[in-house]
C-alpha cells in the first residue's frame, strides 16, 4: 500500500548557529509512511556517524521489510501489528551496529544517538523513541507531546521532585537515560496512536524544544499549516533566532487522506484503484 | 565545580560548604553535615539533595521553618544566589556551573546517563574537529498532496480587533476586504522578537478597509485570505520578512513579484496581496 497520497511530509535539519557540524540525521519515506529522526552524540564526528547509522539502518531495512509484510497484519503469536515487531527488531539491529562500531573503532568510542521513528499504517501511527527526541501532534487547536523523554529531567518531573515550570531552569537538561548504541541492548518505548484527517505530527530533536517553547511551536504549525515545508523551515529559523545553540531538526507529517488497511476484497479493490 | 553554600550570621561569613554529597543535612545536632548550634534550629532541620548539578532543599518539619529568599518553603529547587534562612543564620547557595565549569558549550551537549555510571565516567562527549559529511538518507520531498487548506482558526473582522495585544500568544486577525474578505492572523510572540528593534506596522491602502493599520508585534503575522492567497510576515532579530504561504499568486513588493524565498521588508515598502495594497513601515 502506497501512502504518498495520504501523507504529506516535510523535513528540515540545520547545524544551528553555534555548532560547526550537524549530528542530527533525518529520513522519510512517504510511500511507506516511515519517518526517522536521530540526534547523535560522541566525540569528533562520531555523533554524526551514530545518527546516520541509525536512520540509514532503520529506514532501508524497514522499507524493504514493509514491502514484504503489510504493517497492519497482526503477528499470530502476540497479536501485535507487524509494524511494531519490525520496528523493535530494526532498532535492535541499529543498536548492535552502532555499539559494535563504537567498540571496535577507538574514534567512535562512546558514540550514541537518540531516536524517534514513526510508521503510519491503517489510520494509525506507531512511534518508537529512545532518549529525548520527541513526537508532537497538532490536532485541531491542541498541540501536545506524545512521547515522554528518557531523561534525568523527565524522571525528576515524574517523581514530583520538580515541576515542569522549574524544569526550564534546570542545569541537567541534556542528560538522557537511554540512547541507541551505548549498551549491547536497548529497550525502545513503542506506542500506537490513532490518527485523524488533518493531524500534523512533528518529530524533532532537542535543538528545537530547548530553544522554542511548545506554545510557539504549536502556534507556528497552526499558522503555517497550509505550507508544511515553510512551517518546517520557520521552526528551524525560530530555534536559530533564539540562539541556535544545538543542531535542530524537524520532520512534519500531515494526514491528508484516509489510509485504512484494506480488509476485504472490495476495499482491496478500491485501494488498488487509488 | 560543585555548588556551594556560604553560611553567615549578621553579615559575618562563618563557613563555606561545598555540596559534594548526595544528601547534605542541616541541623543543631552534631551528626548533621552542617551543624548550626542554635536553639532556633531544629535537631534535624533541613536537607539538601544534590543530583549532578541541581540541588533541592527540603525542610524536615522543623519547628521554626526554613525560608528561601524570605519565603517559607517545604521543598525548593535551589537556584544560584538563593538565600536560605534558618533562624538568624543565612546560607547563600552559589552554583555557577553553567557559567564557569567546563565551557558552557560542552555543558549543553547531550550525554547519556546510565544507571551506576556517573556522566563523568562516560567521558565527556565533545564534538569539535573537521566537519565530515556522512551519507544520510535523503529527506523525502513533500508529496504533491491535494492540500485543501484549512481556514485560519480565528478570523475576526478587523473592525472588532483593532486593538493589538502586545503580549501573549493569542491569535489576532484582521479583515482587509477589497471585494472579498481577507484576514490577517497574528499569533505568538517570542520574547526575543518583541525584545528587539523597532516595531513595524502594516497600513491598508486600498479596498474597503483602506486606512486601517496594524502593528506587527508578534513573531508571525499572516496576511491574506485562506484558500486564496496567504503570506506571512515574520519578525526576526534582523528585521521583518515576508514569505508566500499558499495560493497560486505570490505577493508583490514594490511592483516586483516575489518567489518562494523570504523577502526582507524595508520601511515604506508597498505590499500587494490578493488585490489589496498595503504599506509596511516602521513606527517611530
Amino acid at each position: 500500500m502506497n501512502l504518498s497520497q495520504a501523507l504529506e511530509i516535510a523535513s528540515c535539519t540545520d547545524p544551528g548557529i553555534v555548532r560547526s557540524h550537524n549530528e542530527d540525521s533525518v529520513a522519510a519515506d512517504a510511500a511507506k509512511g516511515l519517518v526517522v529522526l536521530a540526534d547523535g552524540m560522541g566525540g569528533y564526528n562520531a555523533g554524526e556517524v551514530a545518527s546516520g547509522m541509525a536512520t540509514t539502518v532503520i529506514t532501508t531495512e524497514l522499507q524493504h521489510l514493509l514491502e514484504e509484510t503489510p504493517p497492519y497484519q497482526l503477528e499470530p503469536a502476540s497479536g501485535v501489528p507487524y509494524a511494531e515487531k519490525l520496528m523493535r527488531e530494526q532498532i535492535a539491529k541499529a543498536n548492535t551496529s552502532i555499539y559494535q562500531a563504537a567498540q571496535s573503532q577507538p574514534q567512535y568510542s562512546g558514540m550514541g544517538t537518540t531516536l524517534v521513528a514513526a510508521v503510519f499504517f491503517d489510520n494509525k501511527v506507531t512511534v518508537a523513541h529512545i532518549g529525548d527526541s520527541r513526537l508532537y501532534r497538532l490536532r485541531g487547536e491542541t498541540f501536545e507531546q506524545l512521547t515522554r523523554d528518557h531523561s534525568l529531567l523527565q524522571e525528576q518531573i515524574d517523581s514530583g521532585m520538580i515541576t515542569p515550570e522549574q524544569a526550564k531552569f534546570s542545569q541537567n537538561k541534556n542528560l538522557v537515560t537511554r540512547a541507541l548504541g551505548i549498551d549491547p541492548t536497548v529497550e525502545p518505548e513503542i506506542h500506537c496512536h490513532p490518527t485523524q484527517l488533518g493531524d500534523i505530527y512533528l518529530l524533532c530533536s532537542d535543538g528545537l524544544n530547548d530553544m522554542v517553547s511548545d506554545e510557539d511551536v504549536g502556534m507556528t504549525l497552526q499558522t503555517l499549516s497550509a505550507n508544511l515545508r515553510l512551517a518546517a523551515q520557520q521552526l528551524v529559523q525560530m530555534a536559530n533566532d533564539n540562539g541556535g545553540r544545538d543542531n535542530v531538526s524537524v520532520i512534519l507529517v500531515r494526514v491528508v487522506r484516509d489510509y485504512a488497511a484494506p480488509k476485504g476484497w472490495l476495499s482491496r479493490f478500491f485501494s488498488w484503484l487509488r | 565545580m560543585a555548588a556551594k553554600l556560604i553560611l553567615s550570621m549578621d553579615g559575618l561569613v562563618l563557613k563555606e560548604i561545598t555540596l559534594t554529597k548526595e544528601r547534605t543535612t542541616i541541623g543543631r545536632k552534631p551528626h548533621n553535615d552542617i551543624q548550626i548550634d542554635n536553639l532556633a534550629v531544629s535537631g534535624e532541620h533541613a536537607v539538601i539533595v544534590t543530583i549532578l548539578n541541581d540541588s533541592f532543599l527540603e525542610d524536615l518539619g522543623s519547628t521554626n521553618g526554613t525560608l528561601v529568599n524570605g519565603q517559607p518553603i517545604k521543598k525548593h529547587f535551589l537556584q544560584s544566589n538563593d538565600v536560605v534562612e534558618l533562624g538568624k543564620y543565612k546560607l547563600k547557595y552559589i552554583n555557577d556551573q553553567g557559567a564557569k565549569g567546563a565551557s558552557p558549550l560542552d555543558f549543553e551537549k547531550t550525554m547519556v546517563l546510565r544507571p551506576g555510571a556517573t556522566p563523568k565516567a562516560e567521558g565527556p562527549i565533545s564534538k569539535p574537529g573537521t566537519s565530515q559529511t556522512v551519507p544520510t538518507t535523503p529527506a523525502a520531498q513533500p508529496s504533491p498532496a491535494p492540500t485543501t487548506t484549512q481556514p485560519q482558526p480565528t478570523a475576526k473582522p478587523f473592525a472588532t480587533s483593532q486593538t493589538v495585544p502586545t503580549g501573549g500568544t493569542s491569535h489576532q486577525t484582521m479583515h482587509v476586504s477589497a471585494s472579498q474578505p481577507m484576514s490577517i492572523a497574528e499569533p505568538m510572540s517570542t520574547s526575543q522578537a518583541v525584545a528587539t528593534g523597532k516595531i513595524a506596522a502594516i497600513q491598508i491602502l486600498s479596498g474597503a478597509n483602506a486606512g486601517r493599520e496594524m502593528e506587527l508585534t508578534k513573531a508571525l503575522t499572516t496576511l491574506g485570505k485562506p484558500g486564496v492567497q496567504v503570506a506571512v510576515i515574520t519578525k526576526r532579530p534582523q528585521g521583518y520578512f515576508i514569505t508566500h504561504v499558499e495560493g497560486a499568486n505570490f505577493p508583490i513588493v514594490n511592483g516586483r513579484l516575489l518567489d518562494a524565498q523570504a523577502h526582507p521588508l524595508n520601511d515604506h515598502d508597498i505590499v500587494e496581496l490578493a488585490g489589496v495594497k498595503m504599506e509596511f513601515f516602521y513606527k517611530t
